[in-house]
């Protein structure tokens, strides 16, 4: 099973956990299962057309899905997910 | 002036001693630092700690960019500030927390928002840029400004438990410059989406963490001592206590500086950010005098506090409480054909309330009083506090 670390934003979204245990053969599935376990945590991480939205980035260990084969990025068993979104705050 | 015509006087060997005896450092490092020029963006939680320890590590020259004034709720993180500079301008209390830190320094106030007009100006005279605001619409433009410059960007975020932290647009000794904010996050989140800190909240400690990160790379970036994190991207979970450092790279699409720019001057943030779409839509408003009116020619009408219980607690002027994540359900409670007066802290949550009514279940009697509680203290009622 990988490993998708939730950041502390989306927590809300998953019943307050932070890692979460998927069974997927590449990220695209990864998030599809994500989402029908959590159905809020959707419009958080896709646009209308089903794609990461572009202010949501995913790592797979310390690589950027952008720089590998995004959604196609094949995911092992002992693979950790990140989900980083952007956050703002600074005062 | 080069670092090496910098001289120091006895006062200031002494005081950066534990400098100049670490051998990677050495007094070559604290002449750079004192030849530096830096702008810090923000002078709140993130700002405090990076002021501060800059400061006392003797940059040269220190710029502050901030509009705003100290408020009793920022103490709980913003360390720079006590409780006899509430009220007063933040770049003026910064100056002189700062003056009595180092009188070695030289410190540029710019007691200004940082807006497309002013930010090419203000940035052009420094060297290295500190981004320690909070709003998208100003991390975009101190990234574009920044990279129009050529100038280095030390990045620093944070919200609730999380922080993050990276080196952008640093061209190292070979002449190769690395990733900036648009390779990371390309368009920021509509608004709503993603709350703010005043909005969802920040443990105070954080600021404190992240922002001494920030100086630290600072230093680096200056010095030219260690690997900066350019190229990579530093995340905090305070809460379950784990780091993580990502790699980071540059985008051919990138606008500002990829292989066809399409940003070659700074643009309108807010609306790249999607603000002015938000405030298009008009809204009833009420000022805080108008409301005053009301309450004492005796009209009719209702008022309605979607703050939370807490706020309630330190402050209310007599509204029916209905936090804001519970004002669908408690429909039943805004009569339709009373004027309603909804208001919050600073009126945000309180046109949140108001929408999601209107969209819901139509009504047309809503008006958001402007400013929110804290308009109507300044303005009404000065004896109530404030938070």
């Amino acid at each position: 099973m990988a490993t998708v670390i939730i950041p502390t934003p989306l927590r809300k979204f998953t019943k307050n956990t932070a890692r979460l245990e998927v069974k997927a053969g590449n990220i695209g599935d990864t998030i599809q299962q994500l989402t029908a376990n959590f159905p809020d945590l959707k419009k958080h991480l896709l646009d209308e057309k089903g794609q990461v939205r572009s202010f949501v980035n995913i790592f797979i260990g310390n690589d950027d899905i952008r720089d590998l084969q995004q959604e196609k990025t094949v995911v092992k068993d002992d693979t950790v997910i990140s989900i980083i979104p952007a956050i703002a705050g600074g005062i | 002036m080069s670092f090496q015509d910098i001289k120091f006087s006895k006062e200031e060997l002494a005081r950066y001693d534990r400098h100049i005896i670490i051998p990677e450092f050495g007094i070559e490092s604290q002449k750079k630092l004192k030849a530096a020029k830096v702008l810090v963006i923000g002078s709140g939680g993130l700002g405090s700690p990076v002021l501060l320890y800059l400061a006392a590590a003797g940059i040269g020259t220190i710029g502050i960019v901030d509009f705003d004034v100290v408020d009793g709720s920022n103490l709980q993180r913003q360390v720079l500030f006590g409780i006899n500079e509430i009220g007063q301008p933040k770049v003026e209390a910064a100056k002189r927390r700062l003056e009595s830190l180092n009188p070695h320094i030289k410190l540029n106030l710019y007691n200004v928002h940082l807006n497309s007009q002013n930010a090419l100006d203000i940035v052009k005279d420094y060297d290295v840029i500190a981004d320690g605001t909070d709003n998208f619409p100003t991390r975009y433009l101190v990234n574009d400004a920044s990279v129009l410059l050529n100038k280095p960007n030390v990045y620093a975020s944070i919200f609730q438990f999380e922080g993050q932290v990276s080196v952008f647009n640093y061209t190292n000794q070979k002449g190769e410059t690395g990733p900036n904010y648009r390779d990371l996050y390309p368009v920021p989140p509509p608004p709503g989406l993603v709350p703010s800190c005043a909005e969802g909240g920040v443990l105070g400690v954080l600021p404190g963490i992240i922002g001494s990160l920030q100086a630290l790379e600072v230093i680096k970036v200056i010095t030219g001592v260690g690997e900066t994190l350019s190229g990579r991207f530093f995340i905090f979970d305070a809460l379950n206590f784990e780091t993580r450092t990502f790699n980071i790279k540059r985008r051919e699409d990138n606008p500002v500086n990829g292989k066809n720019p399409t940003i070659t001057e700074l643009i309108d943030y807010e609306q790249f950010c999607g603000m002015r779409a938000v405030e298009e839509k008009p809204l009833k408003e009420i000022d805080a005098k108008e409301l005053y009116q009301w309450q004492v020619q005796g009209k009719k009408f209702e008022l309605i506090d979607v703050r939370e219980p807490h706020e309630y607690e330190i402050v209310n002027i007599g509204g029916e409480l209905i936090p804001l994540a519970t004002v669908l359900d408690n429909a039943d409670r805004f009569d339709s054909n009373t004027d309603i007066v909804v208001y919050c802290k600073g009126g945000v949550r309180s046109a949140k309330a108001i929408r999601q009514l209107e969209e819901k279940f139509g009504y047309k009697n809503l008006y958001n009083l402007k400013g929110g509680i804290i308009s109507y203290i300044d303005q009404v009622q000065p004896e109530l506090t404030k938070y």
